[in-house]
């Protein structure tokens, strides 16, 4: 792979999700005060002490978008990495079994589209206990259909290519065939609907956090920012844009990345491609 | 025409096939299915032929049998999933510190010691004709709280599809007239940070900025029975355009998308090799084939407005379902969680279905039988 | 006289975007010249990637894709048509030049009917009245020879055949009577007896109406009974020009020379045919859903020797090929090998019973995993069949790529740097690797350029002589039959039509199909198309 054939829209979204992470593992250590300590006055302006102000309890709020970039980074990354084992796991199962078991799976996977995500997510967190392994387990489980109905059609894309057909001629197993034959082909397109996968799942935290469903007060996590500090917006208090902006700006940047992911991707159909 | 023998084999037939005769089974609903059972036989040969006389009609009452079959199956999902999934309401409703008589009480009032099947009856009999029992929290009437909020996020849906939908279409347009060029690109650049941001940050950027700072606009977006349409209007000015930015980028990429598609086809080529201007090539040759794709996005995306109006509504405090639906999660009043997040899904299955059947209806392969 | 078309000194290039390095300028075509005169046929021949479509193209001054013109003239009546404005080019197409496109299925738009299409270019430039058009239709659909020529045009384009729709097309170039009329590989899509109607109705048509012609093939034999003249061309550039008689006749240059003698190797079938090591018994197939494809087929193969199945689209030949390797399991019958029944499906059978039984398919580049080398591709079977590894992999692997003309500089290679014939190859070194008794040949070479499959052909015959292998041949082309096979099945519509040894099946007295077969492929003669229509029309007489 070539470093100069990545553009620069792409350097620019690698560059604002190293910053996140970097921001995400040591949050102690760049955070200027304490996740939860209050620090100051009520919404104070930015400047000062206080970089970018502070929030509806007097916390610091750069502080807190620092650390809420580590739980928003983690809760969203461990449901993206479920949602997507569990998706491949399943969808390459039917597509490489077919018959019966691709019949069942599609048709469930079918049903549990026929909801949107987020009525989904909100009739079944109605009804669960509010914990974090909950949430994160309910937000894979409802992206993993989307991995499955693309990672089913990526796989039987190449399960008819005839390369396949040849190895089951020579009696490989399934195993052989799954990760040796289809996987090394699909790669390129399911790293681009993983970026896309968690640029949603950042989304789709940050929503349901905001309707006040997700990460439970007081940790720090940036769709609840907006949420605390929502109530400042109607006196002119920018509190709450802040950490909207930062979920934005992330999203942005897992975006730009994907979008080059999958234009690099299409021109290489049919090519060889080292990624 | 019996309705039996012909929506029962779509049911059976295909893609609904493992959802629907479960679904009915457990309902026991006069079922649909039962009778393709019984004439199975006579009944597939009847529809075997039906469907090689009739392609069109066969498969759009395919696709409306599937859509039954899913709003029964996501029905039981919904009542039925929540049973299974652990945690017991009264507890929840009394709080942990409940004595178990209290308990005891409390399940009975809310008829939670009869067994679960004949609870789903009863609440999908009553669902049917509109009826959704009463909410824990308040006591009322659930379906007369729905029906005013019902109408108040439709209103809302209504007006921000009517200035997406064309505007959508119009840029999606100009971004293929000028494909590859700086006003593509730079539609695709802004499109694509669109697509990132989140409804909520849309909302109150929006708020801050024509509510707060120039104050053009109100907020809350309340609005009540006595207001006359022109106050209506002006309150949900901030909502609507919120919601117009959110569905605006997908629609419009899919649009290029779809169009672009049409273009680089061999029969657009033939259209520019008899010498055809471009505006005859566009009108006659393009257009009729890009109508299809094009209807089916919108489609797509009014569903997706339909979810998107649950964030509007929390931001800017306007009285409809979603808010309502938010709220009765907090508190946990299933009735009121059952009852939106059905009529929610319901909305979702129609506007696909009908993506569907006009996707159907616009293929020439379909409307010509050989 | 003076020239209708005269193209001067063409120049045309394109801008290729590969993935990680910056675009680059690609020459097409380059010094091509030629005149054509009016009512006359030009046929322009070369092998994929030679420039014949850009080149046709260009006398509507039309590039696909990012093809562009750069240099030279294209003169239709003296007037140099790549310096019009877009108004003026739009007055020459579709009125003075039309086009005839390969994939007629995809070049009609399928929202409108067909007679409305058929006549709009010649309404929309003000050619005739829409009464007049539709007369002008009636009668070359007539000419053309359609099926209910009053109603056709009322049809949409999915409701019609290939063929058909490839004379609809041709009916849509001709309508508004153009003066030239680009063919562009019009009967490469279709069945080969399909083809000689084409071909035919094609010719007919031209005749009647008076119009010049380009004729755009990769087919010397097809163009030898259309044009007269034909122009070879390769890599973009003209390697020889002259009449019809002189290129079929006497070529000048060894590439025409090379082209023309292609496929005429023939060889004689093996004498004894004895010692059968493929028997087919009374087989029966169906599709999952209940579509029956094979109607009682039994055939037999001996030891060292080669069956070639012969059948057009849709005769079952692959099918067949699929129950054999037990893809699809058969519903009746049953298959032997050396002696002992295989079991139906590919599950039941043992590594031994499938390592002697190996495939090559007709598209190599789907054939090979595209993110595995040479080294893994070849060295593959040899692991898994015979626990090779290390150097005494690569060492074997070597071997097989010196027995297929290669050597081991292909070693670390991947397919898509290899060119169509070479990945050909490599995929009979895979399947030799496996020391297979029988190799199952699907169409290999018909998606090979002539001089190419040509050298395939060969590989295999020599690999045959070497290994005493024995071939199961699938193919369309009677020529290839010819030259390789010992025994001939001939399929149509999931039945055995004919079976037996080469010099039987391929001399009379013939049934009706096999005739029709053999009598429709063409020949590199001048006036085979008229001699065959000639007889088919005393024929009929005679019925």
């Amino acid at each position: 792979m070539n470093l100069r054939s990545i553009p620069i829209s792409a350097w620019i979204g690698i560059a604002g999700i190293a910053l996140a992470i970097v921001c995400a593992l040591f949050a102690p250590f760049l955070a200027p005060f304490g996740e939860r300590d209050v620090v100051g006055e009520i919404w104070m302006p930015a400047g000062g002490d206080f970089l970018l102000g502070t929030d509806n309890l007097g916390r610091d709020l750069l502080s807190r978008l620092i650390y809420g970039a580590r739980t928003t980074i983690f809760v969203a990354l461990a449901a993206t990495l479920i949602s997507f084992a569990l998706g491949m796991i399943l969808s390459f199962t039917a597509a490489v079994t077919g018959g019966f078991v691709d019949q069942l799976f599609s048709r469930f996977n079918d049903l549990m589209m026929a909801v949107p995500t987020l009525i989904f997510a909100l009739v079944v967190l109605a009804v669960l206990p509010q914990h974090l392994w909950i949430l994160i387990l309910v937000m894979a489980v409802l992206d993993s259909t989307r991995v499955f109905r693309i990672g089913r059609a990526v796989a039987l894309d190449v399960a008819v290519m005839e390369f396949v057909e040849a190895a089951r001629l020579r009696g490989e197993g399934s195993l052989w065939i799954i990760f040796r034959e289809i996987l090394p082909n699909t790669l390129s397109p399911l790293l681009a609907e993983f970026g896309l996968r968690f640029a949603f799942s950042i989304l789709f935290l940050s929503t349901l956090s905001f309707l006040g469903l997700g990460i439970q007060p007081p940790a720090a996590d940036w769709g609840g920012m907006v949420k605390d500090n929502k109530d400042g917006i109607i006196f002119g208090i920018s509190a709450a844009l802040v950490p909207g902006a930062a979920i934005a700006t992330l999203a942005i940047c897992v975006n730009l990345v994907v979008d080059w992911l999958m234009k690099r991707t299409s021109s290489l159909k049919g090519g060889r491609g080292d990624a | 025409m019996e309705s039996g023998p012909i929506t029962g084999p779509v049911l059976t037939d295909g893609v609904a096939g493992e959802t629907v005769p479960r679904s009915a089974d457990l309902s026991g609903v006069p079922a649909k299915p039962n009778p393709a059972a019984a004439t199975g036989e006579i009944g597939g040969t009847f529809w075997r032929r039906f469907v090689l006389r009739r392609p069109l009609v066969a498969l759009i009452l395919q696709r409306l049998g599937l859509s039954v079959g899913l709003l029964f199956a996501v029905s039981l999902m919904i009542f039925g999933g929540i049973e299974a999934l652990p945690g017991d309401f009264a507890t929840t409703y009394l709080g942990q510190s409940a004595t178990p008589q209290a308990v005891e009480n409390i399940r009975k009032d809310l008829g939670l010691d009869r067994p679960w099947s004949e609870r789903y009856l009863s609440w999908l009999g009553g669902a049917v004709k509109g009826d959704f029992g009463t909410s824990w929290a308040s006591k009322n009437s659930v379906s007369e709280q729905i029906g005013n909020r019902l109408g108040n996020s439709l209103f809302l849906a209504f007006f921000a599809a009517l200035i997406s939908v064309p505007l959508a279409v119009g840029l999606g347009m100009l971004a293929v007239q000028f494909r590859n060029r700086l006003p593509d690109k730079i539609i695709n650049v802004i499109s694509l940070a669109a697509i990132s941001l989140p409804e909520f940050f849309i909302g109150y950027l929006l708020i801050m900025f024509f509510a707060v700072q120039l104050g053009v606009a109100t907020f809350p977006a309340t609005v009540y029975d006595s207001m006359t349409l022109s106050e209506r209007l002006s309150a949900i000015a901030l909502p609507v355009a919120t919601l117009v930015l959110v569905v605006l980028a997908h629609m419009m990429r899919m649009t290029r998308a779809a169009i672009l598609n049409v273009m680089s086809s061999a029969y657009v080529e033939t259209a520019e090799l008899k010498g055809l201007g471009t505006f005859r090539i566009i009108a006659r040759h393009a257009a009729p084939n890009a109508v299809a794709p094009v209807i089916n996005v919108i489609a797509l995306n009014l569903a997706y407005l339909v979810v998107g109006v649950v964030v509007v509504e929390v931001v800017f405090v306007y009285p409809g379902m979603g808010q309502y639906m938010v709220d009765a999660v907090t508190v946990r009043d299933m009735p009121v969680v059952q009852a939106c997040g059905l009529i929610f899904a319901a909305f979702y299955i129609f506007l696909n279905m009908a993506a569907d059947i006009l996707a159907i209806l616009a293929n020439p392969r379909l409307r010509h039988p050989r | 006289m003076p020239d209708l078309l005269s193209v001067k000194n063409l120049k045309i290039e394109a801008t290729s975007y590969p993935p990680g390095e910056p675009p680059k300028v690609v020459t097409l075509v380059e010094g091509v010249s030629f005149n054509l005169e009016k009512g006359k046929v030009l046929g322009l021949i070369g092998e994929s990637g030679a420039g014949k479509s850009t080149i046709g193209l260009s006398a509507l001054a039309y590039g696909r894709g990012g093809v562009r013109i750069t240099g030279g003239e294209v003169l239709l009546n003296g007037r140099d048509i790549l310096k019009l404005d877009r108004g003026g080019i739009n007055s020459v197409r579709g009125c003075h030049v039309c086009y005839v496109a390969q994939s007629a299925a995809a070049a009609f738009n399928p929202a409108h009917k067909l007679g409305d299409q058929v006549i709009e270019a010649s309404l929309r430039h003000g050619i005739m009245s829409k009464e007049d058009a539709k007369k002008r239709a009636l009668y070359l659909f007539r000419v053309l020879g359609l099926p209910n020529p009053e109603s056709f045009g009322e049809r949409y384009p999915h409701q019609v055949s290939g063929g058909q729709l490839q004379r609809a097309m041709t009916a849509m170039a001709l309508c508004p009577n153009p003066e030239l009329i680009v063919f562009d590989e019009p009967t490469t899509a279709l069945d080969v007896t399909t083809q000689i109607d084409v071909l035919a109705a094609i010719k007919h048509a031209i005749e009647e109406t008076h119009t010049a012609a380009l004729y755009i093939t990769h087919d010397l034999a097809v163009v030898a009974q259309i044009s007269d003249d034909i122009m070879v061309l390769r890599h973009g550039k003209t390697v020889e020009y002259g009449t019809t008689k002189q290129v079929i006749e006497a070529p000048k240059e060894d590439y025409t020379r090379a082209l023309v003698s292609v496929r005429q190797t023939k060889r004689d079938e093996a004498s004894d045919q004895s010692g059968t090591l493929l028997k087919i018994d009374h087989v029966h197939a169906a599709y999952g859903n209940g579509f029956k494809v094979l109607h009682d087929v039994s055939m037999h193969l001996s030891k060292g020797q080669t069956l070639a199945i012969v059948g057009e689209s849709g005769s079952g030949k692959s099918t067949l090929a699929r129950v054999i390797t037990g893809l699809l399991p058969p519903t009746e019958g049953r298959i032997t090998f050396d002696g002992k029944e295989l079991p139906k499906a590919l599950k039941g059978r043992t590594n031994e019973e499938l390592r002697r039984i190996q495939m090559i398919y007709q598209m190599a580049d789907t054939a090979m995993n595209p993110r595995q080398t040479v080294r893994d591709i070849v060295g593959r079977p040899l692991s898994f069949y015979f626990g090779m590894h290390g150097g005494k992999k690569t060492e074997r692997v070597g071997e097989l790529l010196d027995q297929i003309e290669m050597g081991s500089r292909f070693l670390d290679r991947y397919p898509a740097e290899l060119s169509g014939g070479q990945k050909q190859r490599v995929a009979i070194a895979r399947a030799l690797a496996a020391r297979p008794e029988l190799i199952l040949c699907d169409e290999p070479t018909s998606a090979l350029d002539p001089l190419v499959a040509e050298g395939i052909l060969n590989l295999l015959m020599k690999l045959q002589e070497e290994t005493a292998v024995s071939y199961v041949f699938i193919t369309h082309d009677i020529a290839i039959v010819r030259a390789i096979a010992d025994s001939v099945a001939v399929m149509h519509r999931g039945r055995l039509v004919r079976f037996g040894p080469k010099s039987k099946v391929l001399s009379p007295p013939f049934d009706d199909y096999t005739d029709l077969l053999l009598k429709s492929v063409p020949e590199m003669e001048i006036g085979w198309l008229e001699r065959v229509l000639k007889t088919r029309r005393m024929e009929s007489a005679g019925n």
